[in-house]
């Protein structure tokens, strides 16, 4: 009892302080994971097997870690590795993209493509966003986009606001629709032992169905503010060539081929049994490779911060896990729905949307893996379903507010940066109706396909 | 004048450091900026002037606020980033300058090239509560309670993008107290001083 509150207590002033922003989160969580390996398993629990199962280590020595024998092969206790390695993997792949200028050349040929009239470049940076977050971190998808489109907007004498809105909401968006596409995904999917697959046929679908309504959403909002200019061939003239940004030809290319490796590997993992890290390693090594005596900068350009953080957050969530905490949460949940499978998605959706929205959807989709298992588990319900839930409603609920997820953050920045200034007030009023649309789109499929 | 000074005034709210930096501006001849930063600003990213005073040199409410891998959604983060860059840049253009706070006894100290003098101004507290009361209409209480505040404010502000607590003594050449000679008093002992050192640094810099 008092390890499941001293557990509690470490997570609650782990939580805050995140929140609070004051101190690096990465060192917030690996100390906050230190003190429950030290006090809540060391002193209350008396446990070194506790330790030893949160640390997690002999997992790189099993066959399920690289290579999946059998569906759900995964654990959720201690640190999810899998995780940890697929996104490092990722992140040496879409450092060596950046610098090959794959992400600037896409963006300006899109530009081109649609001839620089504000809506239908709206619609096309929307797309792009979408669709590339399906595959790459919100984030880098955003630190192009939103760079290349004040840059356009700039020329075009337009708002860049609803543009870096609009790509902001798609990227989350589209993260949610696989595996790969945003971190609680990963989370969820590793730990669960769900594919590439199962998240296209499910959230993926709903992030296609909610895709056309939020096209014809913004178009409706936004069609007024973009309308009636008109760009002159002078000023196009001006605008930098997509081929501007490819230095050496033959990288840009190899690189480009690497990612679509990527791509196949992930789309087909539950077929060649290759797991999430495994490919995460394969990306990494080729991306390497082709950089050749750039390799190094790859290597310096992997943000370690967010891997410690996630370290420190799995080993905090174990803590919670080891002492029944989450069990308990579980149980209220379970509770609180009877068992109905309807009340339990209309609670986890909407209470992670809501969540997420305020909070950071990393540490709590973490949190919530091991909840929804042990909710599983009590009540019979459909633990695929909770998971889609789950997954929705994080990745969705981000969009909410400026500090839901990091894209946004990330596109409000660069749009400040760049003299637009957009405030909660703004983003708000534009985004919340959105993320609601979604929700309730997720919801209704959800219960369609699953009550 | 050939050298390019810039000097950083600091002040406690009450302490009438606006005013030292007015004359003082007046009496070596160079133009200061406090929230009149702002008009550049603008200028340079094609931005509201009024827009910015809203979030100009207060902290950011962390509540509200999230940072990552650099970026923050807060536009008062966005605003005092302008800000240290516009300064950054009129001292790297060789301009020479008084600026009242913005962090500018930090932000430019690795701004090779030019004479940087901090200095800090402070009051006791009966002056800077009678001026506060005097300048913004206000009773003894309420004064008092707005100087705890907005120094609070600065307070934060400072430790939000410098890496120092605000006010600490080894960021600044001079800490002067404006309630023993007055404010135009303290300019005038303050011109000496900058005088001064403008004299040794271009000698320095002649051998």
């Amino acid at each position: 009892m008092v390890a499941s509150i001293v557990a509690l207590f470490i997570f609650v002033t782990m939580f805050v302080l995140i929140v609070q922003d004051k101190i690096e989160r990465q060192i917030i969580t690996l100390v906050a994971g230190l003190l429950m390996i030290v006090v809540v398993f060391g002193f209350f629990m008396r446990s070194p097997e506790a330790i030893w199962r949160t640390l997690n280590i002999e997992t790189f020595t099993t066959r399920d870690f690289w290579l999946a024998s059998s569906h759900g092969g995964e654990g959720t206790s201690g640190i999810n590795w899998a995780t940890i390695l697929f996104i490092a993997g990722m992140m040496i792949l879409v450092e060596g993209m950046g610098k090959s200028g794959f992400f600037n050349w896409l963006c300006l040929k899109l530009a081109r493509f649609v001839n620089y009239r504000p809506m239908p470049l709206m619609l096309a940076f929307m797309t792009l966003s979408f669709f590339l977050s399906m595959f790459i971190d919100s984030i880098t998808v955003i630190l192009f986009l939103a760079a290349i489109t004040v840059e356009l907007a700039m020329m075009l004498h337009l708002s860049p606001t609803p543009l870096i809105l609009t790509e902001i909401f798609c990227s989350n968006l589209g993260g949610s629709a696989t595996m790969s596409g945003d971190p609680p995904n990963i989370i969820i999917g590793s730990a669960l032992g769900y594919t590439f697959f199962d998240f296209a046929k499910n959230t993926g679908f709903i992030a296609l169905v909610a895709m056309v309504f939020i096209v014809a959403f913004f178009y409706l909002v936004f069609r007024k503010k973009l309308s009636g200019v008109t760009i002159t061939a002078d000023e196009i003239a001006g605008l930098p060539a997509p081929e501007s940004f490819i230095k050496d030809r033959g990288y840009f290319i190899e690189s480009t081929i690497i990612f679509f490796i990527a791509v196949i590997l992930l789309i087909t993992h539950a077929k060649t049994h290759l797991t999430v890290p495994t490919i995460g390693v394969i990306a990494a090594v080729l991306a390497l490779i082709s950089a050749r005596k750039k390799a190094w900068e790859l290597v310096k350009g992997i943000d370690y911060k967010t891997l410690l953080f996630f370290v420190g957050l799995f080993i905090v969530v174990s803590g919670l896990e080891e002492t029944g905490v989450l069990k308990v949460l579980a149980n209220w949940i379970g509770d609180i729905s009877g068992g109905s499978l309807t009340i339990c998605i209309i609670i986890i959706l909407w209470i992670s949307a809501l969540a997420s929205a305020i909070v950071d959807n990393i540490p709590f989709s973490a949190t919530m893996v091991p909840v929804i298992k042990a909710l599983a588990a009590a009540s019979g319900l459909d633990l695929s379903t909770l998971a889609w839930a789950l997954s929705i409603g994080t990745d969705i609920g981000g969009n909410g507010t400026p500090i839901g997820a990091s894209a946004n953050v990330v596109g409000i920045s660069i749009a400040a940066k760049n003299g637009t200034l957009i405030s909660w007030k703004e983003y708000c009023k534009y985004m919340i109706p959105a993320t609601l649309i979604v929700c309730a789109i997720g919801t209704l499929i959800l219960f369609v396909r699953h009550v | 004048m050939n050298t390019t000074l810039v000097v950083s005034i600091s002040r406690e709210f009450g302490s009438g450091g606006h005013v030292v930096a007015r004359e003082l501006s007046k009496l070596l001849d160079i133009p200061y900026y406090d929230k009149s930063i702002l008009s550049r600003v603008a200028e340079e990213y094609h931005l509201d002037r009024n827009e910015l005073s809203k979030y100009e040199e207060k902290p950011s409410n962390l509540l509200i606020t999230r940072s990552v891998r650099g970026f923050s959604n807060s536009p008062q983060d966005a605003i005092a980033e302008m800000q240290f860059d516009m300064i950054r840049k009129m001292a790297g253009n060789g301009e020479s300058f008084i600026i009242v706070g913005r962090c500018s006894e930090e932000i430019l100290t690795e701004i090779p090239g030019i004479l940087l003098i901090t200095i800090f101004v402070t009051g006791d507290e009966k002056a800077k509560i009678a001026r506060v009361v005097e300048r913004e209409n206000l009773s003894w209480e309420q004064a008092k309670k707005r100087i705890k505040k907005v120094d609070a404010e600065r307070q934060r502000y400072h430790a939000r993008y410098c890496t120092k607590e605000w006010g600490d003594r080894s960021y600044f050449d001079v800490i002067v107290n404006s309630s023993k000679l007055g404010l135009e008093g303290t300019a005038e002992v303050l011109e000496h001083y900058v005088r001064a050192r403008l004299e040794t640094y271009e000698e320095d810099a002649n051998e």
